[in-house]
């Protein structure tokens, strides 16, 4: 018999979070109260500025209990750990679970790109991953997500009518029909039953 | 888990590439590289990595053309302008003291890097009794780099980056501008060598005092980060300066002690 979603949501390795404007907003309303011991790595690109030096992480490190730092290539993501792409970067997970970085193109016009990162965690974690696609105006990360998915992982849209720009969750709604499509309060509720 | 299909097609390719043309990606990170070869089946119109694997072995122009998405050309002039002023203010100075300078620009790719580098080594005196290395994997790149003509458009975004690292002058006297593209000022290249040259494979060449190594190593693995650094450690004389991508470090090499940071934050060290 194939797991429940509740049973996929209790052995997972990782989350990987994307969103564009008005992310920061909904990830600090999602992640509030989040235990600092929370169980797995949480690792988020946002779309950024290339040119600009980031306070995402100062802000967030105000923000929630969590652990959070900005990804270095080769860092291996530890749990209760939240981890930012760097802005001009392109985030990726390697085979052997370190953190790459690459200043290819931009894809989606982004640098770092949602796709690039839930693609190859993805490949990484397989059907131990979940993904996370938040508010956004642009339509990066709705393949990655549904790369999750074919790989067997646990995907969750934010509800559309919520998010602050809904093309990134209609982007994925159009290409496959996820596992979750909630409001911030209930992905909260979700991220919080994942955490073992 | 099993290794997927695709992996092990791309660990195959990687070797055939090795075995048939020399050039060693065995060590890089894959997950750059996958995203790399995947783009390539598409233009080069093959439907799995195990057909492209069995086209390049037989046809160096098809491997020429997958050469060209292992090794994309991703430079921009003056990139993170921080960097540069760093070097005007902390590394010049002491290049100064030497007669003459030898300085290496690793993976200098279609040659933004090496451009850049020449300005400000002209605008502080220093190009004449310069020799510059300008090393490359890719000869269609070093070829590009030696032609030294851009386009209009990115040219733009590099006269404010030109700016913002300090430039003494107009971006503008450095080049000559016809309809949509620039071709970049000959006296620049003047002192400069290009050459092919790889991180992985070749040894070093001549002793440096200055070496600039941008965004290179991100698309290395630990083994190959350890080489490369390795191969500058041994070529800067005594005291010599090294200079990083921005989030590149030697953190996690076996030289991590035997560099001191000039500037952390712009990731420029000197040798110890």
């Amino acid at each position: 018999m194939s797991p429940t979603l509740s049973q996929r949501a209790t052995r997972l390795q990782a989350v990987v979070i994307g969103m564009s404007a008005g992310g920061l907003e909904a990830l600090s309303q999602m992640l509030r109260d989040m235990p600092e011991d929370f169980g797995l790595p949480l690792i988020v690109v946002q779309h950024v500025p290339e040119n600009h030096p980031s306070q995402i992480v100062e802000i967030f490190q105000r923000l929630c209990s969590l652990q959070v730092d900005e990804a270095r290539d080769k860092d291996r993501p530890k749990p209760g750990h939240l981890y930012f792409a760097p802005p001009g970067y392109h985030l990726q997970v390697e085979m052997d679970r370190t953190f790459s970085l690459s200043v290819d193109p931009r894809v989606h016009y982004a640098r770092p790109s949602i796709d690039v990162l839930f693609d190859s965690a993805a490949d990484v974690w397989g059907d131990q991953l979940a993904g996370i696609l938040l508010t956004g105006a642009n339509s990066d990360g709705a393949e990655g997500l549904h790369s999750i998915a074919r790989y067997g992982g646990l995907t969750v849209v934010q509800e559309p009518t919520e998010a602050l720009a809904d093309t990134m969750p209609r982007s994925a709604l159009k290409l496959f029909q996820p596992d979750y499509v909630l409001p911030l309060a209930g992905i909260r509720q979700l991220l919080l039953r994942m955490d073992r | 888990m099993p290794e997927r299909a695709l992996e092990i097609e791309l660990r195959l390719l990687i070797e055939a590439v090795y075995l048939r043309y020399s050039y060693d990606f065995r060590n890089y990170a894959m997950a750059s590289l996958k995203r790399r070869v995947v783009q390539a089946l598409r233009t080069i119109g093959c439907s799995s990595v195990s057909e492209l694997q069995g086209k390049i072995l037989h046809d160096p122009q098809a491997f020429m053309a997958l050469l060209q998405y292992l090794t994309i050309p991703v430079s921009e002039m003056f990139r993170d302008p921080a960097y540069y002023l760093a070097l005007r203010t902390q590394v010049v100075p002491l290049l100064r003291t030497y007669p003459s300078l030898k300085i290496w620009i690793a993976g200098c790719s279609t040659g933004e890097e090496v451009y850049s580098m020449a300005i400000l080594l002209k605008e502080e005196g220093l190009l004449e009794r310069s020799l510059i290395y300008a090393t490359d994997i890719n000869p269609q790149s070093l070829e590009r780099a030696r032609q030294g003509v851009y386009t209009l458009d990115s040219i733009r975004a590099y006269t404010e980056s030109y700016q913002k690292a300090g430039g003494k002058r107009l971006f503008s006297d450095y080049y000559t501008a016809a309809y949509d593209a620039v071709l970049m000022d000959k006296s620049l290249r003047e002192h400069v060598t290009f050459a092919d040259h790889s991180l992985a494979t070749d040894s070093v060449f001549a002793e440096t005092q200055f070496i600039s190594c941008r965004n290179v190593l991100i698309y290395f693995d630990r083994a190959l980060q350890d080489r490369a650094i390795g191969l500058f450690h041994e070529s800067l004389g005594h005291r010599g300066f090294l200079g990083l991508g921005s989030k590149e470090s030697l953190d996690f090499t076996s030289f991590a002690e035997q560099f001191e940071p000039v500037s952390k934050r712009e990731r420029v060290f000197r040798k110890l």
